[in-house]
């Protein structure tokens, strides 16, 4: 048995990884982004994504909706410790494989190149509703939405089509049928 | 119209509605408004201490034997810097604090202006809220808020940063009672069927123990009594945390003693091998646990708190009851009765047998040391200590390291509010400032900080305060010219390589305490030790008892870190009975 020099214990057994997007509902006041964001820096929790805009002008109320990565226990850490801060009023807390969510990640495509490449690019976006946002003769700003991987898979595949410039946002989430979450 | 009021005159007025007596803190530039203002508001006290990490700890200590939220005014910039070791502190030991900083005017926020730093984001780690006031309009709403976040639910820090122009600015001022409640999240999130199950699983246990923290400590003296009544009831055996000693009587029989890395054999032993753990208000802390994968094995566990982020935190548990500790026992020991199950009697056959073998883990008597009568034994110092201070009504308030342990140990405690420490934290300099605080809540009370050489070092300078206020609290030092705990840790764990633990050219504590204008006693031999004390407790005015302690001392028992409850190392005699070589060295 060798000696544990530590005055603190060592790392135990860690359950399995799981993908959650977190939602949160706060108040729409200074520095609340940064209280939200700092529980996960400061706990040492991943963020892999952030969407966050005001949803309710008369309430006053931001939604903020973050993808994350964790273990079970964490993620309900998570959520707990999220719903002590004051200025928060619900947490909303899906599985990615949740088949009642719907996620959504938005990007823009810049693509550069002739009207034959372009279109190869716009053919290969069909899946996932493309807008052109912006043509010219020899360019083009795509538009579309889908999930992360797509996404992803999207930027890949359009290098050899032209594409010289990527913007994205973080996931956004909303729940199927006519239930809201509470 | 309405009589207008400056920012300043509001938060005299809030600090009023608020019932608050005392405030401790230091002026500057950034507050000079609210300190201007201080003379006109004569039901309100300032201690002027003499750095703001004093006015920290010291609101602390106030609040903690008070029961009452600590109060503390620091300037912007230095100022609001130098209170964090304070707010973080009382953020990992749940104490309410209400800190009101100075601010620089608001058009001169984000321009790096003179004593200008980032408070609010620099505060955000280690408090539950805080607040930028950036109109005057929202002052009065958010210095109430502020006493409301502070105090309700699991109590804690927040703080309140105030530009310098708003402190000028006029607004009017709508009384309390006038005012709308704010809205506050109910507390209590438990219902009959949970206090049922509870008491189901007291029912079948044949190995049950109470664990208890803080959090019975922090639910007011009511979850005291409750707690008392309830054990008796159940005839349960109970260990409680560093934080909740005093909630149960530390004499009583069937107390174990404290639990955790420098616990009793027999609280250790117990939580390791019961069949049902009932957690009051403690939230499994590492020093607690130990090795969390051999953590008390074989157990059904019930976990009582009010905050459910503590709630499968760390140990995951079979029933959890989100409340109010008080409330939770009350609805138990009703419940416990109304079902007439008495469960001392019905029970006693099975916890019997546990009961047998507690007395044999008792038999170790884990906490004897041997004693010498040439050189002062620092567990003795602390037991001589109790004796002579039992028959009063005595606040104890600790340093952080091996002092601080020994007084746990042998310090009996047997009412809440009378033991304050740095636990969570363990900030060193705590303990001083933190007297003074309780000394101010008890005027006629007397107030001992058990101290280390070492951590007295780190707040020294607020002895000044205690004289200036005639607070007569007791500084009694052991003071064996080590950082002891490290030094242990040196030397059981790092090869006795003693590395910058030891603290060459100590001051003289005696000319020290006379060039502050208090006290200054010191003991170096057994034989004089009774009569200093009694010395010490007889003088109306500071005192700093310089202790000379054996300097090789180490504090046992002790579970090393990351070992589980049934491993722990047990004091120098009882290694030499039973010779522990070899593997039994390993679990070092």
């Amino acid at each position: 048995m060798s000696k544990s020099k530590s005055a603190y214990s060592t790392p135990t057994k860690v359950s399995k990884l799981e993908t959650h997007i977190i939602v949160v509902w706060v108040d729409n006041e200074a520095s609340v982004l940064s209280r939200v964001v700092g529980l996960f820096s400061g706990r040492g929790y991943n963020i892999e994504s952030l969407a966050v805009a005001e949803v309710d002008q008369k309430n006053n109320l931001s939604r903020i909706t973050i993808v994350t990565t964790g273990t079970p226990e964490v993620i309900k850490q998570i959520v707990l410790q999220l719903k002590k801060l004051v200025p928060v009023h619900k947490v909303g807390n899906f599985k990615r494989e949740d088949k009642n969510v719907i996620f959504k990640e938005m990007a823009l495509f810049k693509v550069v190149g002739n009207s034959a490449k372009i279109n190869k690019a716009l053919n290969a976006c069909k899946k996932f509703n493309p807008v052109i946002l912006d043509q010219t003769k020899k360019s083009a700003v795509i538009q579309i939405t889908a999930l992360r991987r797509e996404i992803d898979k999207m930027a890949k595949n359009l290098k050899s089509h032209g594409l010289i410039s990527v913007s994205r946002t973080g996931a956004v989430a909303m729940t199927r049928g006519a239930e809201i979450f509470n | 119209m309405p009589k207008l009021y400056t920012g300043a005159e509001i938060v005299f007025k809030s600090l009023e509605e608020q019932k608050v007596s005392h405030i401790f803190g230091y002026p500057g530039g950034a507050v000079l408004p609210i300190y201007d203002e201080l003379k006109n508001h004569s039901s309100i006290k300032h201690i002027l201490v003499r750095h703001e990490q004093g006015a920290g700890h010291a609101a602390e200590g106030y609040a903690r034997s008070s029961g009452k939220p600590g109060v503390v005014l620091v300037t912007s910039g230095p100022g609001a810097t130098n209170v964090v070791t304070a707010l973080t502190d009382a953020y990992m030991d749940s104490v309410p604090l209400v800190c009101i900083s100075g601010q620089v005017p608001t058009h001169l926020i984000g321009t790096d202006a003179f004593q200008e730093c980032d408070t609010t984001g620099i505060t955000r780690p280690c408090t539950k809220h805080n607040w930028l006031v950036k109109d005057i309009k929202d002052l009065q709403r958010i210095m109430h808020e502020a006493f409301e976040v502070a105090t309700t639910g699991r109590p804690g820090p927040v703080l309140v940063d105030i530009p310098k122009d708003i402190q000028f600015a006029k607004t009017k001022y709508i009384s309390l009672k006038k005012e709308k409640k704010i809205e506050t999240k109910s507390k209590n999130r438990f219902n009959q069927k949970d206090i049922d199950q509870l008491i189901e699983l007291m029912n079948k246990a044949s190995k049950p123990i109470f664990y208890t923290g803080g959090g019975v400590v922090n639910s007011g003296p009511k979850a005291s009594e409750l707690l008392r009544e309830l054990v008796a009831l159940t005839g349960f055996p109970i260990t409680s945390t560093l934080q909740g000693l005093g909630s149960y009587p530390g004499d009583d029989n069937q107390f174990l003693g404290m639990l955790g890395m420098h616990g009793t054999y027999e609280a250790n032993n117990a939580m390791h091998d019961c069949d049902l753990l009932i957690n009051i208000g403690a939230r499994f802390d590492d020093r607690i646990t130990g090795k969390i994968d051999e953590f008390s094995p074989k157990s059904k566990k019930v976990h009582i708190d009010i905050d459910p982020s503590s709630i499968n935190k760390i140990i995951k548990v079979d029933l959890a009851i989100v409340g109010d500790v008080t409330d939770v026992i009350k609805s138990t020991t009703k419940t416990l009765k109304k079902k007439n199950l008495n469960l001392e009697k019905s029970n006693k056959q099975k916890i019997s047998k546990w009961w047998q073998q507690i007395q044999k883990w008792r038999t170790k008597q884990s906490l004897n040391f041997v004693n010498s009568d040439k050189i002062i034994k620092p567990q003795h110092a602390v037991q001589r200590l109790y004796e002579l201070t039992k028959n009063q009504d005595t606040f104890i308030t600790t340093e952080v390291g091996q002092h601080q342990m020994w007084a746990a140990q042998h310090y009996k405690f047997n009412k809440p509010n009378r033991w304050m420490t740095s636990g969570g934290l363990g900030t060193m300099g705590y303990g001083l400032p933190a007297a003074i605080g309780v000394q101010v809540a008890n005027p006629t009370k007397l107030v001992v900080d058990v101290a280390g050489e070492a951590s007295i070092l780190m707040t020294m300078q607020e002895i000044s305060t205690a004289i200036q206020y005639n607070l007569p609290i007791k500084i009694f030092i052991l003071n064996n010219q080590y950082m002891g705990m490290v030094r242990q840790w040196q030397e059981l764990l790092h090869e006795k390589n003693y590395s910058e633990s030891y603290s060459e050219a100590l001051p003289d504590f005696v000319k020290l305490a006379e060039a502050y204008g208090c006290v200054g006693i010191r003991a170096e031999h057994p034989d004089e030790l009774d009569e200093k004390i009694e010395e010490m407790i007889n003088v109306d005015k500071p005192v700093i008892f310089d202790c000379h302690v054996d300097q090789a001392e180490n504090c046992f028992p002790m579970i090393p870190s990351g070992k589980p409850h049934n491993q722990m190392l047990l004091g120098p005699k009882d290694q030499e009975e039973n010779k522990i070589t070899g593997k039994g060295k390993a679990l070092v």
